[in-house]
């Protein structure tokens, strides 16, 4: 337990604080957030923080408790686990999940906590974590899609005084630093999140001095009820009392030969009180995928799901944290006893979002999206150059691909982009210019997004040519369950990789793999997933059916799981569409399901072989409850 | 005799501005705005402005002019059908884009995806490949491209662009493919992406080349009209556009990049601001234009605005250099509201824009806006715009009453204090973008407020930064047409250079600037402006290697005579890298990009002289009116502007009128009456 040292003495009274300047503070915290974003996104040299904006920043109230933040880091865990003092000009940095309650949710993360004091006394914390491209361990970039514990995944830093009282402690930095590959990623990306919460904590010292310092703390807290009572109304008006809402989606293996793992997540209301429950789920992996979650992480995801629609503008806060309840099981997936390995997480985090979408989506079908390119998949590629005038020299290249958003209730789902914000894809002139390999390819597969009245966007084959000989990894998912479709939509198709080698041969890969062999002419297909489709696909107009046609975004032969027929040159024809669609509704169901998750799990495990290449997993079974 | 006329097009008025050099005296004219072609509503302008004076229209030597033209081809959807050509593979450059989806976690559930500039129906891709150090890893293969072209010769398109993958690096197959088109297609313009942004990252370069052709037709036609209506009127002068980096350019230079005119409307409004504040003394600005709907903003030090490389146009982004202007959705039509959920006072981003209006124009607007807010706290006199528009406000007092309601407050005058207080907070961070999140103290600038209803907030705004003196310039509404005539000529050349600083040598670094800056001073020369009146300026940018943003760093064109530029270089980035983030890193440098820019002189305009007063301004005191201010009622004093002398001292609370804008100062504050026209707004001590 962290011991706070104060010079100032007394407590800070509450004072009341008139609404228009609570907002003027909503609106002032929200600036110095995303003011931390820029600092780290403009100085940053891994890729994982530069180009694909892996980070994230939080301000806490005295308690630590999050005023302003995209996605729920828990300080109150950090200092719980944190056995020392806390005093002005200190710094503390983990990369530890398990000495943090799961702050951070592997060791690829670098955290940083920030006490921000105002005349001797704690009036907030800033904090901050990034995505370190690499920590060290056995792979390049830190991720081993074999590994069983943490300790094969690189250097894991405990919580301690990056900075004490304003110096730097040289020594434990210079120790850290020589167990990585790319040391000056690491310095630079931690410097620069440093300047960013060293911004954050300047801003609210300013608003201290502008407002006050107890006007300010009280606004906080202010804000923190407004989430509070917004959040209680939201819950009674969406969720009927003791009716529990169930939904489960897979992660499809872990790595080494197991899966697909369940993940199952319940909800009840009991009065104004909301139980999220994750009992149900798999237990925790052999292979590095656990996703060891953090509760109030839990309820920040709920909660973004539940306001988003309500007032957009709405600062998020954890304020109304004491309305949800999470249980989470001891020995799951998402709570792996220590030491098991972290490092393949991201399609954890990611297939949160389909897992809140379908089961919060149950209240509404109306608002119900269908499943997306919910994970991060990453591509890593490193050696050393061959020859020329870099001969010797260490290339490390780490990148993440980008899939289908699914069909929305608003539209069509967009065509290889991101779920998460902010993210962007590396330019092939880039990656061109700073790596010894070439992009053949870069486009959305036809027909890989599920048919449906609005369209779920389409996978994308990136083709990379390699030009030196090295080493590549990847990591991804969704290669045996489908990205379900919705009230009537289909399921996208699935990601698939494979190395089209220069002497001919092909060799299809695991979604999850590292330290495989490539060599100058041989071609990687990079090939992600689409997402489900939304709707009736019958009723599409069956005009735009054929445009997409022409634009190479759908098949003439995939028009026809619209029931559409598009000639030769590209025009529907009416009367063969009508007959077709005809046929079509005659051959159905009259009722269409509202989840279509594709063929049932023995059945894609039975055809795994045949229609992957790859062999099937083992299904995971709880070896003691 | 001679005489310069600037001309700015907004969306209602075109105001333009004439000026005669020697005196400096200034005519003005306001007409309304003609969409369907603009050009009628200039020529009216012209002709009433020089009637006004007394000279006829040969007289007038240089037409300076800023348009919206391009702008407003891509808001409103209604540019050319653009066929595009792309390396093999790379046809949907486009509908991949960055794969970026903006907002928050759950952004995507409501993010709708603009159409790409070039439909895929309109793309083709052609065999060819070259790698990124130029080397042809694949010959282009001229048949196919033929018959790529072919296709898309049936399909109508009105302008051609090609943009090949590292095409940066060498534009061979690009420029042959211009050959190639000119048989297939000919008399379609045809935009390279080496031509129209010879730099690394293909999906931008790709866009901006599109964006190009997608407003060249429209441009072209506009500014063919015009020069010819201005022949045919009898305007011997030659008619000059303003750049989006606030430079002039010759009518065929624009028409032949009108990518880099994006931006013309807010850049008059930056460089009248330089002139205005130059005026009045004070070198370094952040200028704050209100209109409506949306607030721009831009730094500028030591007269020179803060250039940005990047072009923002609704949800365009293109790579062209433009004033770093900042848009805030906050303006004079924004409107508040109260969601249910959470009872917090939000203002903007919706607005009630021109039609219906606040509810205090009369014209069935309900909804409480900005404007509403002023007028029932009694800042807004009951006439604007010279009385075309008379308010009601107890409309006003109607609509901002539901937010009082709302939030529970005993008062519309609380509710539309505290929508005017949000409205400058929300003006306030846009303030805050160009100065303190790029390293700069807002108390080192002044703040000049133009736009119908920037002096109105300016005030308040200039308590909130500290940056004093607000300058509020005479007759606000037409600045633009005063940065118009007032600013220079301008061009400049750029490349991708990506290499570190170990593999670079002073004498390259030297040699790839003085050709970028020879192209640019051939172009101005081309234009009829003499070499030995241009100024070179040279712009780099640079990293440290590895990381994925640059920090634009001017290069002193001596440290290129020393032998020693690189050092120099570094020396300056490192500067600047502390400047903005308070770290170094011990890594190489790393140049990407390289600017040439050449200038002409400032046109020699002499500034207008005010009547000297006694520093009382009673004469021009009109009445006075009931204002609230902090929560209490105080009588203000309302003044003519017009009748206002040099050296006279508003103490405030007073409001200051003249025909298209209203000045608050609020108590506590005084405006001074600068000889040249503007108010000077500072604390009293």
């Amino acid at each position: 337990m962290a011991r706070i040292v104060e010079t100032a003495t007394g407590t800070v009274e509450r004072v009341d604080v008139d609404p228009v300047t609570l907002d003027l503070i909503e609106n002032g915290l929200r600036n110095a957030r995303y003011e931390m974003d820029e600092v780290l996104f403009r100085t940053a040299l891994s890729p994982g923080i530069r180009e694909q904006h892996d980070e994230f920043p939080l301000i806490g109230d005295p308690s630590g408790k999050m005023v302003v933040g995209q996605f729920g880091l828990s300080i109150p865990d950090f200092l719980d686990g944190f056995d020392d003092t806390v005093e002005e000009g200190d710094v503390l940095l983990t990369s530890d999940p398990y000495a943090c309650g799961a702050a951070i949710s592997h060791a690829n993360d670098w955290l940083l906590v920030m006490p921000v004091f105002h005349e001797g006394r704690v009036v907030g914390w800033a904090s901050m974590f990034g995505h370190m491209s690499d920590v060290g361990g056995k792979t390049p970039s830190s991720m081993p899609t074999d590994a069983r514990t943490i300790y094969e995944e690189g250097v894991v830093i405990p919580p301690f005084k990056l900075y004490r009282k304003g110096v730097l402690n040289d020594d434990a930095l210079r120790i850290i630093l020589n167990q990585v590959r790319m040391p000056d990623w690491n310095r630079a990306d931690l410097n620069g999140l440093v300047a960013a919460c060293r911004t954050a904590s300047r801003r609210v010292v300013e608003m201290c001095q502008r407002f006050g310092t107890a006007t300010y703390l009280s606004a906080l807290d202010a804000l923190l009820q407004r989430n509070h009572d917004a959040m209680k109304v939201l819950l009674q008006a969406v969720f009927e009392e003791g009716r529990t809402l169930s939904f489960t989606d897979y992660i499809c293996d872990d790595g080494v030969g197991n899966g697909p793992y369940e993940l199952k997540l319940s909800l009840t209301r009991t009065g104004e009180k909301v139980h999220l429950d994750f009992t149900g789920s798999s237990p925790q992996a052999a292979g590095p995928i656990n996703y060891y979650i953090n509760e109030n992480l839990t309820r920040m995801f709920f909660g973004i799901y539940m306001i988003t629609v309500a007032d957009p503008q709405i600062l998020w806060n954890d304020g109304f944290y004491p309305l949800v309840d999470v249980t989470i099981p001891d020995g799951s997936y998402w709570k792996p006893a220590h030491p098991a390995a972290l490092n393949g997480r991201n399609h954890g985090i990611g297939r949160v979002f389909d897992l809140f979408g379908g089961l919060l989506g149950q209240t509404n079908p109306a608002l119900l999206n269908a499943a997306g390119f919910s994970s991060s998949p990453h591509f890593m590629y490193s050696g050393h150059y061959s020859s020329g005038e870099r001969k010797g020299e260490w290339f490390q290249l780490y990148s993440i691909g980008f899939g289908g958003i699914p069909g929305r209730p608003l539209g069509d789902g967009p065509d290889g982009h991101s779920l998460w914000p902010s993210f962007v894809n590396i330019p092939c002139e880039y990656l061109e210019s700073y790596y010894p390999l070439r992009i053949e390819t870069w486009e959305t597969v036809p027909d890989t997004g599920g048919a449906g009245l609005h369209r779920g966007g389409n996978g994308v084959d990136v083709a990379y040519v390699f030009e030196e000989p090295g080493e590549i990894a990847i990591h991804d998912d969704r290669w045996l369950t489908y990205p379900w479709g919705v009230n009537g939509g289909e399921p996208g198709a699935r990601g698939r990789k494979w190395i089209d080698r220069a002497d001919g041969t092909r060799e299809v890969l695991p979604s999850k793999c590292h330290g495989v062999p490539v060599h100058p002419g041989d071609v990687l297909h990079f090939v992600t997933w689409g997402g489900g489709g939304w709707g009736d696909p019958l009723q599409r107009d069956p005009e735009l059916v054929a445009r997409e046609v022409r634009r190479g975004l759908v098949t003439h032969r995939g028009a026809e799981r619209y029931g559409v027929c598009v000639t030769e040159d590209g025009e529907v024809d009416v009367e063969a569409t009508e007959t077709m669609r005809d046929q079509l509704r005659a051959d159905r169901p009259a009722e269409l399901p509202v989840f279509d998750m594709g063929p049932p799990v023995e059945e894609l495990l039975a055809r795994c072989e045949e229609e992957t290449g790859l062999p099937a997993p083992r299904r995971p079974v709880w070896t003691s409850a | 005799m001679s005489y310069r006329l600037g001309v700015d097009v907004g969306g209602t008025f075109t105001d333009v501005l004439l000026v005669d050099e020697d005196s400096g005296a200034t005519w003005r004219a306001k007409t309304a705005s003609t969409p369907a072609d603009q050009a009628v509503g200039v020529l009216r302008g012209i002709e009433e402005v020089c009637a006004d004076a007394g000279i006829a229209m040969a007289e007038v030597a240089q037409v300076l002019h800023g348009t919206t033209v391009a702008t407003n081809a891509i808001l409103e959807g209604k540019g050319a059908r653009v066929g595009l050509v792309t390396t093999r593979g790379f046809r949907q450059v486009l509908q991949i884009a960055r794969s970026f989806v903006p907002g928050g976690l759950a952004g995507w559930i409501i993010w709708p995806k603009p159409e790409p500039l070039a439909d895929l129906e309109d793309t083709v891709e052609v065999e060819g490949r070259v790698a990124s150090d130029g080397s042809v890893v694949r010959p282009l293969d001229e048949d196919d491209v033929r018959a790529q072209l072919g296709r898309l010769a049936g399909r109508g398109v009105q302008a051609l662009a090609v943009s090949l993958v590292n095409s940066f690096a060498d534009a061979g197959h690009e420029r042959r493919i211009r050959e190639l088109a000119a048989e297939v297609l000919p008399g379609v313009p045809v935009s390279l992406s080496s031509d129209v942004l010879p730099e690394l990252r293909e999906y931008e370069r790709t866009l901006t080349t599109v964006a190009n052709g997608y407003v060249q037709p429209q441009v072209e036609k506009y500014v063919r009209h015009l020069s010819a209506g201005l022949r045919e009127g009898g305007v011997a002068g030659e008619l000059s556009i303003l750049r989006s980096d606030g430079g002039l350019q010759s009518a065929d230079a624009a028409v032949a990049a009108p990518v880099t005119m994006l931006l013309s409307g807010p850049a008059g409004g930056v460089t009248g601001a330089v002139w205005v504040a130059e005026q009045c003394g004070h070198r370094d600005l952040i200028t704050f234009d209100m209109g409506g709907t949306s607030t721009d903003v831009a730094l500028v030090r030591d007269l020179s605005p803060r250039i940005g490389r990047e072009t923002k146009v609704g949800d365009l982004t293109v790579r062209a250099s433009s004033v770093d202007v900042r848009t805030v959705g906050a303006g004079g039509g924004s409107i508040a509201h109260v969601p249910e959920l959470t009872r917090a006072l939000r203002v903007g981003p919706q607005s009630a824009g021109a039609d219906p209006g606040p509810a205090a124009y009369g014209k069935g607007g309900v909804e409480p806006t900005v404007t509403d807010a002023n007028v029932v706290l009694g800042y807004l006199p009951s006439a604007l715009a010279g009385g075309e528009i008379t308010l009601d406000a107890e409309a006003a007092r109607a609509s901002v009453s539901k937010v009082a309601e709302a939030m529970g407050l005993d008062s519309p005058e609380a509710a539309a204090a505290g929508i005017v207080d949000i409205v400058n907070e929300n003006m306030l961070g846009g303030l805050r973008l160009v100065s303190v999140q790029q390293g700069f103290d807002p108390r080192d600038f002044a703040l000049v407020a133009f736009g119908g209803a920037g002096p109105l907030h300016a005030n308040a705004l200039g308590k909130l930064t500290g940056a004093w003196p607000v300058i509020v310039p005479p007759s606000p509404g037409v600045l633009c047409a005063l940065g118009d005539a007032t600013t220079s000529r301008r061009d400049e050349s750029a490349r991708t250079v990506l290499r570190r600083f170990g593999q670079l040598t002073d004498g390259e670094l030297g040699q790839i600037l003085r050709e970028l800056a020879d192209e640019a001073a051939a172009r101005l020369a081309a234009q009829g402006l003499a070499r030995e009146d241009q100024t070179v300026g040279f712009q780099v940018d640079v990293r440290y290697h590895g990381q994925g943003f640059e920090i634009p760093v001017e290069v002193d064109p001596a440290w290129l005579d020393g032998g020693d530029s690189l050092a120099e270089l570094g020396r300056a980035f490192d500067a600047e890298h502390d400047r903005l983030f308070s770290f170094l890193l011990d890594v190489d440098h790393e140049l990407v990009n390289a600017r040439a820019t050449v200038t002409g002189p400032r046109p020699d305009v002499a500034p207008v002289r005010l009547e000297e007063g006694d520093g009382d301004p009673a004469g021009a005191l009109v009445t006075e009116a009931l204002v609230h201010v902090g929560g209490e009622q105080v009588t203000a004093s309302v003044y003519d502007r017009a009748r206002l002398r040099a050296g006279d001292v508003v103490r405030g609370p007073a409001i200051v009128t003249e025909m298209d804008s209203t000045t608050l100062v609020l108590p506590g504050h005084a405006a001074t009456v600068h000889a040249s026209g503007s108010l000077l707004i500072t604390p009293e001590a």
